[in-house]
C-alpha cells in the first residue's frame, strides 16, 4: 500500500530520528512510503495562538499537497487531531492507529530492551483518540517491559504557546508529570507526539534525570 | 486587571493552597467518576441535555416570555434586568420596602456576578451569606475560588482561627462537626428573623413559572420558605422548556458536580400559595452581557452550563492555580470562556490562554460544551484586540517560514546556527527571550543537525 508521510514542522526539525522510525517500520511491513516534499506545517500553532487566517492558509496548503493520496501517516496525534478535527480532513492518521485500526497489525517485529513507561498525550487521548492502539504495540515489542503511570491522562503543560506565556502553571504541571515517571524507576519515556516529548524531555534533563524520551516509532523500529 | 500568568504566578508560590486544592480535585473527580460510572446513559443523557440547553438558546426570546406570563400568573412578579445595575436596584427597593436591615442570601453566583451584597451595602442593608463555605469567605472578607467549593483554599484548621475570632468565640475543635454547629446556632436565628430572603436559581421551569434551587445544606430551602419575601436572580440562560427537562437536569447535574446520585436538598416553588412559604415572591431576569454571547455561534454554547463545577476539578491549570487567579466569579476552564464573553474579551485577554487546550474539560461536560474549541476561537479575538506586536511579528515569520519547503530550509538552518551558541551535549540550557521562559526552568532539545526533508533528498530520492 502507498502511504504518504507528514513529519510535520516539529518533527521535521527536532526528531528526524522518528520520521526515519515511521519510513522503516512501514516499509518492514511492505507498504511504499513517499515524502511529498512540498509539505510543511498543519497550522496548528497559528490556530491554537489566535492566528486563524495564517492557519486556515496552511490547512489549505495541508490539502493541496496530500489531498491526492488515500492514506497519509504521521508521528504526531496533535497534528493529526488539528487537522481532523478543526478542518474535517479524513485521510491522515496517527501512526499507532494506522497500524492497529487501519492496518489491523500489533506485532511489528520489533525488539527493545528496557523498563518502558508510556505517556499517553492529550491529544492522542481526546482529539485523535487513539484509544489503546500504542499499548497494543509495546505490549507485543519483545524483551520491552511496560510500567504503568500514575496520573497517565494528565497534561504535561506543553500546550504550544502555553509553555511559554503561562510559564509558571506549564512548569508546576511539568513537576508532577516528571516525579510520576521517575517514581515508576523506567529508563526509557515514550509518547506520540515530538512536542509532549520535548517538553517532557526538557524537564527530566534539567533535573537531572537519566530518563531517555522516544518517540514510539523508534521503539516500533528497534530490532 | 492582573493578568492570569501574574495572578497565577502568586497563587502557586503558596504552598497550603496546592495541597489543599490537589487534596480536593483529587477527592471530588474520583467521586464523580465512580457516580457517572454507574450510568449506562451517561453519554445519551449528555446529548439530550445539551438538545435541551440548545433548545433554550434557539427560542430564548418566546421562552422568556412564556416563563413571564406563567409566573406571573401564579402570582409572582417579573423584573427583566439589562445589567447589574438595574438587577441591584431591584432588590434594593423590594428590601427597602419591607423596612429590612438584613436579607438572607443562599449561595449564588449570578448575585456575585452583579455584585448584589455591595449594592445592597451602600443602600445599608446587609446581605447575610448562609452557606457555610460563603459565610466563612464573608466574615474574613475573603472571596470565593471554586464554583461549588468556594472555600477550597482555606483548611479548618484557618476556619476554626476564624470563627474563634468572630462567630464562635472560644471554640477550641476543628473537628468538622463542631464547626458546622457553629455556624448552624449562628445562623438559625438570622433565618428566623429575616424579612427578605435572596437567591440564585438553577433552573426556571417555562411551563409552570416554577424556579429550582439544588444544595446540599439546607440552608437554601431555609431562604427560599421561612422570609416572607423572596427575590430570585436569575440568569436568561438557565430555563428549560419543560417540567420533564428536569429529568435529564438533574441526573447529570449532582453527579458532574458533587459526585452524588443525587443532592440533599431541591426545592422547587411556583408563585405563591397562601399560608405556605414567600407571600411575595419577585424573579429578576437578567442579562448582564448574556444576549452578548447568545449572538457568537461557536461561544455561545458556553451558556449552556449549569454551574457543576467537574470542569474545574479536571483542568489541570486550575487544579493548580486556583480560582483567584482567573480574577472573576466564573473561575476554571468555564470561566475562561464565560468571563471575556460577558465583560468583552479586551477586559479579560489573558484567559482564554490560561489552558494547555488539553481537553479534559470537553471530556466530562455534562452538557458537552466544547471548551477547547471557544478557548481557540476566543483567541483569535484577543489577538485582534489586544495582540502585541512582538507575538505578531513572530507568527508571521513563522508563517513565512511555513509558506514554502525552501522557506522552511532556511528557517532551519538559521535556527540551527543562532540556537548553536547555547547548545552542549545536544541541549540548550539558556535561551534568548521570549524562549527564556522555557528555558528557565527546562531544557530544550536542540535542532537536528540534519532535518528529515535533507535526509529524504539524500538518503532516498
Amino acid at each position: 500500500m502507498q502511504i504518504a508521510l507528514f513529519i510535520t514542522c516539529i518533527g521535521d526539525t527536532f526528531f528526524p530520528e522518528a520520521g526515519r522510525a515511521t519510513v522503516e517500520v512501514l516499509e518492514r511491513l511492505g507498504h511504499e512510503v513517499v515524502f511529498p516534499s512540498e509539505q510543511t506545517c498543519c497550522g496548528q500553532m497559528h490556530l491554537n495562538s489566535g492566528y486563524r487566517p495564517e492557519a486556515d492558509r496552511l490547512a489549505r496548503r495541508f490539502v493541496n499537497v496530500f489531498g491526492e493520496f488515500e492514506l497519509v501517516v504521521s508521528p504526531s496525534s496533535s497534528c493529526v487531531g488539528t487537522l481532523r478535527e478543526h478542518y474535517g480532513i479524513e485521510n491522515v492518521y496517527e501512526l499507532s492507529e494506522l497500524l492497529v485500526r487501519r492496518l489491523g497489525v500489533e506485532d511489528v517485529g520489533a525488539s527493545y530492551r528496557g523498563r518502558v513507561v508510556y505517556h499517553p498525550t492529550c491529544h492522542s487521548l481526546r482529539a485523535t483518540k487513539v484509544g489503546d492502539a500504542p499499548l497494543r504495540l509495546l505490549r507485543n515489542v519483545s524483551g520491552l517491559e511496560l510500567v504503568d503511570l500514575a496520573g497517565a491522562e494528565e497534561c504535561c503543560g506543553f500546550g504550544g504557546t502555553f509553555a511559554l506565556k503561562n510559564a509558571d502553571t506549564s512548569t508546576a504541571m511539568l513537576d508532577d508529570k516528571c516525579a510520576a515517571i521517575l517514581a515508576t524507576g523506567a529508563d526509557t519515556c515514550t509518547a506520540l507526539d515530538g512536542s509532549c516529548l520535548l517538553h517532557i524531555g526538557g524537564g527530566l534533563s534539567r533535573r537531572g534525570a537519566a530518563t531517555r524520551t522516544i518517540h514510539l516509532a523508534e521503539i516500533l523500529a528497534s530490532r | 486587571m492582573t493578568t492570569f500568568p501574574e495572578a497565577a504566578r502568586r497563587e502557586l508560590a503558596n504552598d497550603q493552597l496546592r495541597t489543599n486544592l490537589r487534596n480536593a480535585t483529587e477527592t471530588i473527580r474520583a467521586k464523580r467518576g465512580r457516580a457517572v460510572a454507574e450510568l449506562p446513559d451517561w453519554e445519551a443523557l449528555r446529548d439530550a441535555a445539551k438538545a435541551i440547553k440548545e433548545d433554550v438558546l434557539a427560542n430564548l426570546g418566546p421562552y422568556l416570555e412564556r416563563f413571564e406570563e406563567e409566573v406571573t400568573a401564579a402570582g409572582g412578579h417579573v423584573h427583566w434586568a439589562r445589567d447589574a445595575a438595574e438587577a441591584n436596584a431591584v432588590v434594593v427597593e423590594v428590601a427597602r420596602r419591607h423596612d429590612a436591615t438584613e436579607v438572607v442570601k443562599v449561595k449564588s453566583l449570578t448575585t456575585d456576578e452583579i455584585g448584589l451584597n455591595d449594592a445592597l451595602a451602600a443602600a445599608g442593608i446587609h446581605a447575610l451569606e448562609t452557606d457555610f463555605a460563603e459565610l466563612i469567605l464573608q466574615l474574613d472578607g475573603d472571596w470565593p475560588s471554586h464554583i461549588l467549593v468556594p472555600a477550597i483554599h482555606r483548611n479548618r484548621t484557618e476556619i476554626r482561627d476564624l470563627f474563634a475570632r468572630t462567630i464562635a468565640p472560644g471554640i477550641t475543635s476543628d473537628d468538622p462537626r463542631d464547626l458546622a454547629e457553629a455556624s448552624r446556632a449562628y445562623l438559625r436565628e438570622r433565618f428566623l428573623a429575616a424579612r427578605v430572603g435572596v437567591s440564585g436559581a438553577n433552573f426556571g421551569i417555562v411551563e409552570t413559572g416554577s424556579v429550582c434551587v439544588v444544595e446540599s445544606e439546607g440552608n437554601g430551602r431555609m431562604c427560599t420558605t421561612l422570609p416572607p419575601v423572596l427575590v430570585t436572580i436569575l440568569g436568561i440562560e438557565k430555563l428549560l422548556p419543560r417540567f420533564a427537562d428536569l429529568g435529564v437536569l438533574l441526573q447529570v447535574l449532582p453527579r458532574s458536580s458533587t459526585g452524588e446520585r443525587m443532592n440533599p436538598y431541591t426545592s422547587l416553588w411556583t408563585g405563591v400559595t397562601a399560608g405556605d412559604g414567600p407571600q411575595e415572591l419577585h424573579v429578576v431576569l437578567l442579562d448582564n452581557g448574556r444576549t452578548r454571547v447568545l449572538a457568537d455561534e461557536v461561544g455561545r454554547q458556553a451558556l449552556h452550563c449549569i454551574r457543576c463545577s467537574a470542569c474545574l476539578n479536571v483542568c489541570p491549570v486550575y487544579s493548580r492555580t486556583g480560582g483567584h487567579a482567573y480574577g472573576s466569579v466564573y473561575p476554571g476552564p468555564i470561566g475562561a470562556i464565560l468571563t471575556p464573553q460577558l465583560h468583552g474579551i479586551e477586559h479579560a485577554a489573558s484567559l482564554p490562554f490560561a489552558s494547555s487546550l488539553c481537553g479534559a474539560c470537553y471530556e466530562v461536560c455534562p452538557v458537552k460544551i466544547d471548551i477547547p474549541r471557544v478557548l481557540v476561537h476566543l483567541r483569535a479575538k484577543a489577538v485582534e484586540a489586544t495582540g502585541g506586536a512582538g507575538e505578531r511579528a513572530a507568527m508571521e515569520t513563522a508563517a513565512w517560514a511555513f509558506e514554502s519547503p525552501r522557506h522552511l530550509s532556511i528557517a532551519q538552518r538559521a535556527g540551527a546556527l543562532l540556537t548553536r551558541p547555547f547548545a552542549r551535549g545536544g541541549s540548550l540550557h539558556r535561551l534568548p527571550p521570549p524562549l527564556r521562559a522555557w528555558s528557565r526552568t527546562r531544557d530544550l532539545k536542540a535542532p537536528a543537525t540534519r532535518s528529515f526533508r535533507r535526509w529524504w533528498r539524500k538518503e532516498r530520492s
